[in-house]
């Protein structure tokens, strides 16, 4: 049998991470149990000619696609917008593209100032502190003085601007629209023992250079020299619970397929928007038969995915391509409720620079662009590094029919029972898509593209998991409380994007790690009356 | 992900003659077809996850065309390929990646864009600065977020 420890974290992603390098001052005894293993910069795509191809393989972002034993299967054959992520150390910010927006104020206030969702019980004032400490400890490249922000100061300079970006930047001054140069988690300089980016380009399925933030090379290295254990190879089946209906541990599979019980004073779940409510889903029992923290019936419930329309066209000239990171600018023009349009809340536009050879043709192919036959290379020199491409990033409302479930028949490699996705995109977001599409056209028409696309149905899906185990004051309308406990079991916590009410119009990453640095600290300041 | 079974030797055939149909040598551009010898050596070796779909989609041509697509004389390949295209679906999705992605990794294809073939890393690229001053505008501009109560 294991020894106890106090603080047992499942899942060393971008929330477990920051939650175990924060809770380590405590001196109390930590240990995170992670499914996957650690990552080598040297394997990761972009040291070998096949690294676009490994895109579509093993670095797919698609667990289903890329079915490492690592990985568990998601069902999502319901839903419109599929599921990616990554299992390891790190979690997804080692699959992650790096584009690093926080929320904005009045993303937690969303039923105050526009009469829709809930509004969060804390705001951008309370995590103001932890989104600072988490742009250190995460290393963001970045220019104070956007005017769409409350002021924020990013540790390092920006990423270049670059052709495909001095574009973008052009066009948005000839619409009179905002654009600010991007924060992202890509080094620019050296920063706490990282490189800084060379432009490998290939930031998405892991940064050979090490310039990109990824957990396992920031918070981890720390955690660790602080005296914090991770176990990795080791997936979690079920948390359990004792007789007064307090979590007494984990029962997980080892890196051996050997089945053991982790005891522990404390239960933190990290395992994102999916695995936490699969997680919490599969650990029910005769106490708990809904699942355990589910007195509520919320948990798998108001999963919000962010979706996500590209549009894209091509110049007449080479640009950027994939010769730097993705990133560039983004706008909060159409960020902000506007009572003059067909929906509430709104969008950021991310501006990217384009796509790799590989990627270019097949994608250049499915839609029906590039023909076969002779006139495949003349098409195709047409489109190679001339791409300009925004993305849209739409604000998902929660609603209680998207959701989270255990799949009756799909299992892991352990037998465990896998997640089922049921998604439907809303109405007020369909609206949304279809403004923020005209306005990509718009900014792509006055950046001189042509031959212009929009990506509807086949949703990019961005990996942004959330809302499946909400925080609230009340427990019969959430499952964590204000500060990520459980409702119902005083000594479970969550720090994962679940506990999201809502989800912003943004890449979640920068939120949901100030959210677990917040959560560890409220857990630091009451560790007295921590389960009263 | 590798493939206990391979592909049959009229499997193979019909492979190598369609990707020949999808991509054929070009003398503009000095670029050898997708069904060069080394190219195609690159695409059975690497079918991988896709190899189950490709196998679908060389069935569904000869389906198609009612014999071994290689079989077919030059213009009922055109209208097979043609009428495979307009199905859609998985097995082209795959058959399409399996050929693209070896072909456009190919030293001679990769020169004749102009570009280096080598992987990103180590010497990655060089990303020009641009002009700042093009921010100058958004600089002025009053605070846009909204205050909340
Ligand atoms: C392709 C892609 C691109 C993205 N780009 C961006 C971006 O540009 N910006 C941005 O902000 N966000 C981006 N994201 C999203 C970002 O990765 C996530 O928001 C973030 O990683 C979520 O953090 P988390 O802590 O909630 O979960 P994760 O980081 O997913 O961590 C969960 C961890 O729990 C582990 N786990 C799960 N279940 C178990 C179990 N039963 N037992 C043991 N371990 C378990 C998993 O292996 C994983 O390591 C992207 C994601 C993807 C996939």
């Amino acid at each position: 049998m294991n020894e106890m420890v106090d603080v047992l974290i499942i899942g060393s992603g971008a929330s477990g991470a920051a939650a175990a390098w924060s809770l380590a001052d405590t001196r109390m005894r930590i240990l995170c149990l992670e499914q996957g293993d650690w990552m080598k910069p040297s394997d990761f795509p972009s040291n070998g000619r096949d690294w676009e191809a490994r895109r579509y393989a093993d670095f797919d972002i698609s667990p289903n696609r890329r079915a490492r034993d690592t990985d568990y299967p998601v069902n999502d054959d319901n839903s419109p917008m599929k599921v990616a992520n990554f299992n390891a150390v790190g979690g997804g910010t080692v699959m992650y593209t790096a584009h690093y927006p926080r929320m904005h104020p009045s993303d937690f206030r969303v039923r105050t100032l526009d009469g829709v969702a809930d509004d969060w019980p804390i705001d951008y004032a309370t995590l103001e502190p932890f989104f600072a400490e988490n742009d250190r400890m995460m290393g963001v490249s970045g220019l104070a003085g956007d005017p769409a922000y409350p002021p924020h100061q990013p540790p390092m300079p920006p990423l270049p601007l670059g052709k495909t970006g001095a574009r973008y930047a052009k066009a948005m001054n000839k619409l009179g629209w905002h654009w600010w140069p991007s924060d992202t988690t890509i080094a620019t300089t050296e920063y706490d023992g990282r490189a800084p980016c060379i432009n490998l380009g290939h930031c998405t399925p892991g940064c050979a250079q090490g310039a990109k933030a990824s957990t396992d090379i920031t918070y981890w290295p720390h955690a660790i020299r602080a005296g914090v254990e991770l176990r990795t190879r080791c997936r979690v089946r079920e948390i359990t619970t004792n007789e007064h209906g307090m979590a007494s541990g984990a029962i997980y599979y080892d890196a051996d397929g050997v089945e053991q019980f982790q005891p522990a004073e404390v239960v933190i779940v990290a395992c994102n928007g999916i695995g936490t409510p699969r997680l919490l889903l599969n650990s029910a029992s005769s106490r708990f038969p809904n699942g355990l923290a589910n007195s509520s019936g919320l948990v798998g419930k108001n999963l919000m995915l962010h979706p996500w329309p590209q549009v894209f066209g091509y110049v007449d000239e080479r640009v950027d391509g994939d010769r730097a990171p993705m990133l560039s600018i983004w706008s909060k023009e159409f960020y902000e409720t506007d009572p003059n349009r067909d929906f509430v809340r709104g969008y950021t536009l991310q501006f990217t620079r384009g796509t790799g050879i590989v990627n270019e043709a097949i994608t250049s192919a499915a839609a029906g662009r590039l023909p076969w036959g002779q006139d495949h290379h003349s098409t195709y020199r047409k489109l190679f590094h001339k791409r300009l491409q925004i993305g849209i990033a739409c604000e998902d409302l929660p609603e209680e029919h998207n959701r989270v479930t255990l799949d009756p028949v799909l299992k892991d490699s352990h037998g465990i029972p896998a997640p089922r996705i049921d998604y439907v995109i809303a109405e007020n977001c369909r609206r949304m898509m279809e403004h923020g599409i005209a306005r990509a056209e718009e900014i792509l028409t006055a950046a001189g593209a042509t031959n212009l696309h929009a990506a509807r149905v086949a949703l990019n899906s961005p990996g942004h998991l959330l809302g499946t185990a909400r925080m609230g004051d009340d427990p019969e309308r959430s499952v964590v409380n204000a500060w990520g406990r459980s409702h119902d079991v005083k000594n479970l916590f969550i720090v994962d994007g679940s506990i999201w009410v809502t989800s912003g119009g943004v890449n979640p990453t920068s939120t949901i790690q100030a959210l677990a640095l917040y959560v560890a600290d409220s857990m630091k300041k009451r560790l007295a009356t921590l389960f009263d | 992900m590798q493939n206990e079974i391979t592909l049959s030797a009229e499997e193979t055939r019909d492979l190598r003659c369609v990707a020949g149909v999808m991509i054929p040598a070009n003398a503009e551009f000095d670029v050898p077809g997708a069904d060069d010898a080394a190219i195609f050596a690159d695409i059975v070796a690497s079918l991988g996850r896709d190899f189950a779909d490709v196998r679908l989609a060389l069935g569904r041509l000869a389906a198609l065309g009612g014999s071994p697509f290689a079989d077919l004389d030059e213009t009922r390949r055109q209208a097979v390929a043609a009428s495979f295209q307009a199905e859609a679906g998985a097995p082209l999705a795959a058959l399409s990646r399996s050929v693209l992605q070896c072909y456009y990794r190919d030293d001679r294809v990769i020169h004749s864009l102009g570009m280096e073939p080598r992987p990103p890393f180590p010497k990655g690229h060089v990303l020009e600065q641009g002009d700042w001053s093009l921010l100058d505008p958004v600089r002025t501009r009053p605070k846009m977020w909204r205050d909340v109560p």
